[in-house]
This record gives structure tokens, sequence and C-alpha cells, in this order.
């Protein structure tokens, strides 16, 4: 999460792990949550958000299986590891300091 | 867990490609539809929902893409890309390409073919059960320190000892064998009954010889050989029970050896048949006539057996001091026993295709920094566009690999062609006793010992770019590439492995040389006759019929006379054996009015006619040769040769005094003759004192023909076969020039083909060192066109250019020369038992390679130099 060029990416990541905290979800609805979260401000699309899940699941951050959706359909659920809640914490934390910052240099100028 | 559960998935992403693929279309999928369902929940129509979900998820082949670069699959995508690239790269440039293959497919064509052999000769164990128990038994004499056994110290050898779990005896036999289309000469061996059991072996049909086989009350029994069963008897199992004719005995097969069995000391052999031991010298407890070999008794270490067997025959030569003077005992494993001669070579040859190798890697690796230093700008470029480190590395070792992967390809290729020509140079009589190539081949090992080639090799490709990678910054590398000069690696280590190589490549050609002149020694020692147009025929002639004495002289007579009125022969001579066999065949004597010293005067027997010497072109001293009339009628008359006349006779004239044979002192022999030192036994050994004797006073049905010809002494073979066959058909001969009797002499054969071997390997050497001193040159000249140009321009003569290129190459070659002398002169000493008539140091060799190698030298400079020293200062300037 050191590079600059990671700052969005890494964002989403912390969005994801904090959505799946609560209980295992699909991709679709993991976006739409994102998008009732935010107040309607951050649209997750597929482009960036399922890119985002297979890395994670290939961190070992998050673990996958397919289950029946509400709508009676098959889909993949993504659940948090234990592996994921620890990197939960570390990114919540860095991202804390990282907007704290943010704010007081904007603030300041 | 976490790494358990991660490779897991890695490995499923890798392996279950098709599975991730369908799921990760499905998972997309039903996004879409989710999306769908939602625009229609928000009141558009079916139709309308799908375009516009379909249009927010463009490029659903790229979120596939990069959710597959998430899963890594992309790795495997990648090595292709790199293979493909790298192919391009090395198409890209051929000269380089090409070279760096042939150095490499060279050199292993050489370490594989050769590694082989020894792999055949020395690593694999010998094909009998638990082989590194069994050893050669022999007795020992001061002229033949590995001496065969009597039948009687054998059987006393047998009861005495306490080290060998069991000792059996062999000696190998010519036998006569009456087949449909006449008389035939079968070869073989004559075992005692144990002789098997104790190598281990069993028959794969029929059965071994039992206890008492050998006894001459039991029945004529034999065992075939599995090339003689399926030669003679096509396989077939009938082959058992029935009885040949060998030697005009009645014998009865009883049994068919495996067909991986061979036992060199007594190949080619196709029948084994038992000892029976009943004749004249079996019984005679100094006519020593067989081989022993042992299995030792389990925790009896050899040095242990070998005291044993000592005090044996210490303990014989108390008991029998007339037979058994001096008559000591030794061992040896008999692996050293089979290929004890040929090590040393193997060893010199292995040395020889190792040194190659290094020549070949080290040409390699100068290749590589020189290619490493034109490619530092594609390098920093590449770095500089986002290649990390790793993928630059890892595009390094995938163009390793396919220059790795294709040189040892043609390399294992070559190297098998090569076996095969290896084969076919060494004489059919040799090959037949080197059962033990029969194993040779690409086997497990060999291709292990390739691997290893070209995982070094490997290493040596991808390591020296990446060592040049991680020393040199890379925006240096940018910056410098622009400028041009000479890298300073490049000048640190490039010369410097120059030197390695033409050092090697010297060692290399003192031992060519050196092999080389002992071979022209040997070819060309005194044999105190004149091998040139000298034709030999052996004759052999069946026990019916010439068994009797008589009958032989009757014989020998009718051969001497139908050969001498052949057209274009001079004259013809017999003798017993040939010259240049061996210095076997020896009888005890003692000089007559001479204290007895208490040890045996040995020296080898010869039974020669009146006309040998004159025919073999031998020079005599003094006296006289001998006369037909001298056989057993007259009284015993003999001819020595200087050896013994300097041994025995010192400042007198041996001719006119006595000797008697140990066996029969009562009967002196008188002198009539000195000879000039005909050499009997191999060619590089001294001549020992030797007696010759008329052939009618000893006469034998097996006997050879020298004959002398004023034309080309092949043409004359048919026609001397045919002569003797003329008098009787079951008669067997074997017809060949004397020069080729000497040139497919073991010695003589060990020798050349050495001298062969490594001389290929200094012709390599040189060709490939003399290229690396030319491309190094070539370079350094190249990087410094700009330099040179400058020079030219202050006004800077063309020959001090000359001076400058010249000086550079002439002090690598000076150092390489000096170095390399220095370890020639080492590894010439280590290969002392290989040279004949040459010293290690021999300075005629050092100064011819010396001078070789700097006039090679200086021609490989002296191109590049030109070219220096027609640069253009102008365009020099201009360039780059």
């Amino acid at each position: 999460m050191s590079k600059p060029t990671d700052l969005v990416q890494g964002t989403l990541d912390l969005l994801i792990l904090k959505v799946i905290a609560l209980e295992p979800m699909h991709g679709w609805a993991i976006a739409q949550r994102i998008h009732q979260i935010s107040g309607e401000v951050l649209q997750v699309g597929q482009s960036a958000l399922y890119p985002s899940l297979h890395k994670l699941e290939q961190n070992g951050w998050i673990s996958s299986e397919w289950a029946v959706s509400d709508n009676n359909r098959r889909a993949k659920y993504y659940t948090l590891t234990k592996a994921g809640r620890k990197a939960l914490e570390q990114e919540t934390a860095q991202w804390e300091r990282l907007a704290a910052a943010i704010s007081l240099v904007v603030r300041a100028v | 867990m976490r790494f358990a559960s991660i490779l897991r998935l890695r490995l499923r992403s890798l392996f279950a490609r098709s599975v991730v693929e369908q799921e990760l279309d499905e998972e997309l999928r039903f996004h879409l539809e989710c999306q769908v369902e939602e625009l229609i929940a928000a009141g558009m129509s079916a139709e309308q929902a799908r375009r516009e979900a379909h249009a927010s998820v463009a490029g659903y082949e790229q979120r596939k893409e990069e959710c597959r670069d998430m899963r890594g699959l992309n790795l495997l995508d990648n090595l292709a890309q790199d293979v493909h690239f790298a192919i391009r790269q090395l198409r890209k440039n051929l000269g380089f390409t090409s070279t760096a293959i042939f150095m490499l497919a060279l050199g292993m064509c050489a370490a594989v073919a050769i590694f082989a052999f020894v792999d055949a000769a020395l690593l694999k164990p010998l094909p009998y059960r638990d082989p590194s128990r069994l050893v050669g038994v022999y007795e020992t004499v001061p002229m033949f320190p590995r001496s065969n056994l009597s039948y009687p110290d054998y059987l006393d050898w047998k009861k005495l000892n306490t080290v060998f779990a069991s000792l059996d005896v062999y000696q190998r036999r010519g036998a006569l064998l009456r087949t449909p289309a006449g008389l035939q000469v079968a070869r073989g061996a004559r075992v005692s009954d144990g002789f098997f059991r104790t190598l281990g072996i069993s028959p794969v049909i029929g059965r071994d010889f039992y206890a008492g086989e050998d006894l001459p009350s039991a029945a004529h029994t034999a065992l075939l050989s599995y090339g003689a069963w399926q030669q003679r008897y096509g396989g077939k199992n009938n082959a058992i029970g029935q009885t040949v004719e060998l030697d005009g005995v009645p014998t009865t097969i009883i049994g068919v050896l495996p067909r991986d069995f061979h036992f060199p000391l007594a190949e080619p052999a196709e029948f084994w048949t038992t000892l029976h031991a009943a004749s004249e010298c079996d019984l005679r407890r100094s006519c020593h006539s067989i081989y022993g070999v042992a299995r030792l008794k389990d925790g009896i270490s050899l040095e242990a057996a070998l005291s044993n067997v000592q005090a044996i025959a210490k303990q014989l030569e108390q008991q029998y001091p007339e037979s058994n003077r001096n008559q000591g005992a030794t061992l040896a494993t008999l692996s050293d026993v089979i290929v004890g001669d040929i090590r040393a070579i193997l060893l010199v040859a292995l040395a020889g295709s190792g040194l190659l190798l290094l020549i070949a890697g080290v040409n390699i690796a100068s290749l590589l920094l020189v290619r490493c230093e034109s490619r530092r700008r594609e390098i920093a470029v590449r770095s500089a566009l986002g290649a990390g480190r790793i993928r630059l590395v890892r595009q390094f070792i995938t163009e390793g690999f396919v220059l790795v992967a294709t040189g040892s390809a043609m390399g294992l290729a070559a190297a098998y062609w090569t076996m095969q020509l290896l084969l076919k140079l060494i004489p059919a009589d040799m090959l037949a006793r080197m059962t033990f190539l029969l194993g040779l081949g690409l086997n497990f090992r060999v291709l292990v010992f390739a691997s290893v080639i070209a995982a070094l090799a490997l290493g040596l490709y991808a390591i020296t770019p990446t060592l040049r990678l991680s020393l040199a910054d890379m925006r240096e590398g940018l910056a410098e590439g622009s400028r041009g000069s000479a890298g300073m690696l490049w000048r640190r280590l490039g010369t410097k492995l120059v030197v390695v190589e033409l050092a090697t490549a010297v060692v290399l050609l003192v031992s060519a040389g050196l092999l080389g002149q002992s071979l022209y020694h040997l070819l060309r020692v005194n044999l105190g006759m004149q091998p040139d147009r000298l034709a030999t025929i052996e004759v052999a002639a069946p026990k019916s019929g010439y068994d009797k004495e008589e009958q032989a002289v009757v014989l020998a007579r009718s051969v001497l006379s139908h050969i001498a009125n052949l057209p274009g022969v001079n004259s013809a001579g017999i003798a017993s054996q040939l010259p240049v066999t061996s210095n076997g065949n020896t009888t005890w004597f003692r000089v007559m009015g001479r204290p007895h010293t208490g040890g045996h005067e040995e020296a080898p027997e010869r039974q020669v006619s009146p006309t040998y010497f004159p025919t073999a072109g031998a020079r005599l001293i003094r006296g006289r040769y001998f006369t037909e009339a001298e056989d057993k009628s007259r009284p015993p008359v003999a001819i020595i040769n200087q050896a013994m006349a300097a041994q025995h006779f010192p400042n007198e004239d041996p001719v006119g005094k006595h000797i008697v044979y140990v066996s029969h002192v009562s009967e002196p022999i008188e002198i009539v003759g000195l000879i000039e030192n005909i050499r009997e036994g191999p060619l590089e050994a001294p001549v020992p004192p030797v007696l010759y004797i008329p052939f009618n006073r000893s006469p034998d049905r097996f006997f050879s023909v020298i004959v002398r010809t004023g034309q080309d002494e092949q043409l004359l073979l048919p026609a001397l076969a045919a002569a003797v066959r003329n008098i009787d058909p079951d008669i067997v001969t074997k017809a060949a020039a004397m020069r080729d009797r000497i040139d497919d002499s073991p010695s003589a054969y060990l020798h050349r083909s050495s001298a062969w071997l490594v001389g290929g390997f200094a012709a390599l050497a040189l060709l490939l060192s003399i290229v690396g001193l030319y491309g190094v040159v070539a370079y350094s000249v190249s990087q410094r066109t700009r330099e040179i140009g400058v020079r030219m321009a202050m006004g800077a003569q063309p020959a001090s250019v000359y001076r400058l290129i010249l000086k550079e190459a002439g002090w690598l070659t000076a150092l390489g020369i000096v170095f390399g002398l220095g370890c020639a002169i080492a590894a010439a000493t280590l290969m002392k038992g290989l040279l004949f008539g040459v010293r290690s140091w021999d300075l005629v060799t050092l100064a011819a390679v010396a001078a070789v190698l700097g006039a090679a030298s200086l021609l490989a400079s002296y191109i590049p130099a030109r070219r220096a020293a027609s640069v253009n200062p102008v365009e020099a300037l201009r360039s780059e």
C-alpha cells in the first residue's frame, strides 16, 4: 500500500473487505452494498470489482464458494478469511492515517 | 494454512484452467443478469435493459483477462511469449546463436561420447553376482607379474586357502569344431567345475557343470554361449543334449549361458568346456597354463587374502623347490584385471574431452559477455520502459534455455554417432574381447552426466548476462551505450578468459604431441627384423593325423615347400609363435659350468625352422643358423639373442657354450648362434633373453609361417591360405600381413587410439581458442574504433596502430602459452605411463606447440589489426 499508484486499487480492496466482513456476498451484492453505504456516491463497476476480488482471493484474504442466491441462481459468494480479517484491520488503520493526513493538508491550504 | 490454501488456488488456476475459465464466465454473466433485472425493475423493457447492461460492461473479455492476470494465469502465457521472443532474438543474431549452439554441441559431444566409454568400461559393475568380491588369482615371477597357475598348484591353493569362498580356474582355448562345412576354429575356454557358480551365473536353459565334472573320468560336456546358441543352433532348445566334436573329442552340450554373460578374459568364447586335466602340461607342476578367479569370503579384505595366498606360495616353494622356486602369489580385483589396460587411455581421453569442454565453455562465456555489451542499450531501454529486473533475468534464462536445449540435443545426437564411430575404429579382434563395451550407449548414467553439463551450461548462459546486469547500473548502460566505449567488465574479465583458453589449448596440444611422438617411436621401434613385404599365416592342424611329432614335421615341410612354390615368394620360415605377440611360453635353463645361483633363469623359447631368421630379415651376429637335419636324433642346439648374451655371457663369446633345461639337466645344449634382438613381446616392453631351438626337435601341429615376398604381401594372403588348404582341407589357417599384425597389436592400438583421440581434441582446442582470441581482438578493435580514429587524426601512423593491437594480443598469447606450458608439463608427468621413447618435458614438443600457437595467434590478431589500421579517422569520429 506504499506506492501511490496502488491508492485507488487499495481503497477498493479495503471497501470489499469491509463489506464482506459482515456476511458472505456475491460480486453484484458487494457492488450494490458499497453503492448503498456510501450514500450512492461510490459506483463500483465490474471492471474494477472482479479483478480485485480475484486478487484478494489469490492473496488468501477472501475465499469463495458457489451457492444459490436470493433469486434462485448459482452465484459465487465471497467470505472473509482469518488472514483477510487481519488485513482488514491493517488496511483500516492505514486508511484512517492516510485520510486524516490528507484532510489535514487539504484544510491547511 | 494460508499458504496451503494459496498454493491450492494457484495450482487450481494452473491445472484446472478450463474450470476456472468457466467459473469466471459464469460469475461475470451472473453480474450482468443482476444488472439487467435491476434495470427492468427500474422500468426498462427487457430488450432495452439487456442492451444497456451490455454497454455498461464494455470490454467483457478484457475483464476476464484482468481476472486471469490476478490469478497468475499469465505466467504461462508470458513464458510462451518469452520463448517466442528469445527465438526471435536468437534468429536475429544468427552468427552468435549458431556459434553458441555449435560450441555447446561440440563440447557436449566429446564429453558425453568419452564418458559413455568410461561408464561402460569403468563405472558399470561387472555383470556377475556381487562383482566387487571377485578377484583374479595369479602366481608371480620376476618376468611376469601376473603369471598363470599350474594345475597342481591350483589344487593345492584351493585346498589350503582360508580366504576364498571358492577358487576356480579358466584357460582360453581355440578348438577345432567339426561342422557340415568342414573344420572350423571354435573359440572357447576350459574351466573348472565351479567356475560359473563362483561368478554367480547360471545357465538360462540346461544345467551348470556339476562338482567333479572337470575330472578326467567325467564325460566331456560343454556349455554354449548365448551367441553361439543363436548362431550355430538357431536358438532351438534341442541344442541341449546334442553331441559335437571339439578337437576330435565328442562333447555333449548341456546348457546355454545367459545373453548378457560375457567373460572378457576368455572372449570371444563359444564353447565352455571343463578342464579334464590329463595332458602332460596339466600334470606337471612347472607348466603354468591356467588363470584363477576367486570369490572372497565375507569380511575378508583383499590384503588379508593376499597374505594368505602368499603364505601358501611360500609353503609350496619349500615343498617343491624344483618347480616352485621364486613362484610368488598375487591378487587383483577382477575389474582391475579386465579393464586395467584401457583405464589409463580412457582417463586421458576423459581429461582431454573435459578440457575441450572447458574451452567451449570459456568461448561461450566470452561470446555472452560480448553480446551483453552490445545489448546494454536494449536492456536499458527495456528496463526504462518498465521491465522489472526479474522479468529481464527471466528473459535471459529463457534465451539460455533455448540455446542449451538446442545445443544439448545436437550434442547428444552427435555423441551417439561419435560412439558408433569410435567403436568401429577398434580392431575387431580387440573389440571381441572388450565385451563390456556391449553396454555402450546413452544409458541413464550417461544422460545424467549430459544433464549436468546442460545444467552447467544453462547456468553459464543465464548467469553471465545476469551478473552483468547487476554489476552495471541501468542508467549508466543507457548512457554509456550511447558513447559506445569498451565496457569495463569486458576489459576485466573477457580478456582473462582467453588466457585460460589458450593455456588449455597448450595442454592439449602438448599432450597430443607427446602421445603422437610415442606412437611414432613405438611403430618405428627396432624390431630386429624387416616387417615390410612379409606375409604371415598361422596354421592349426587337427589332432587326428597330426598329433605325433613326426607327422607335424612332415606337415611343416610340406607347408613350406607348397608355399615356396607359389609365385612371388622369395623365402618362407616357420616359428612356433610370431614376433610382437607375447613374451610368454618360457622355459627354465641354466648355464653349464656356472655355480647355481638358486633362482630360475627364465626365458621365452621359440621353435624355428632353419629358414626363419633369413626370411624374417634378422641379423646373425655370430655362429650359424639351424640345419634341416637337426631334430631329436641329433645333439641339441640353440640360438640365443643379444639380451641373453648380455645377461649371461657378458664380455665373452656365447657360441660354443652350453646350457641345460632345468627339467633335463643331463642333456647339454650347445649354443650355435647369436642373433640380434627380435621383439617377441609387446612393442614397448624391453626384449628379454630369448632362446631359439630347431622346430624339428620340438615340432607341433600349431605353428606360424612367415613368407618374404617381393610384391605386395596383401595380395599373397589368399594364395597362402589356399596352398595350406590344398594339403588338407581340415587345416585351419589365418593369414595376415606382418605390418598389420604389428599395427593391430594391443600396445600399438592403445597408443594409437590415445594419440588420435587427444590429437583430435587438441586440433579442435586449437581451432576454438584461436577463434576465441580472434573474437576478443576483433571485439576490442570494434570497441576502440573511435579511439583509434582519434589517434590517427592526431597523427598516429598505421604501424603504431598495428603495434597497439598486436601488443594487446601478444600479451594475452604469451601469458596463455607460458601458463599452458607449465600446466602441460604437469599433465604430461601424470600420463607418463602412456609415453614411450619421449620425456614428459620434451623440449622439441614444447617449442613446437609454442610456435604453432604463437603463429596462429598472430594470424588471428593480424586480421583485426589490419582492420584497425585501415580505419578512416573521419568516419571513425563520425560513427555513433
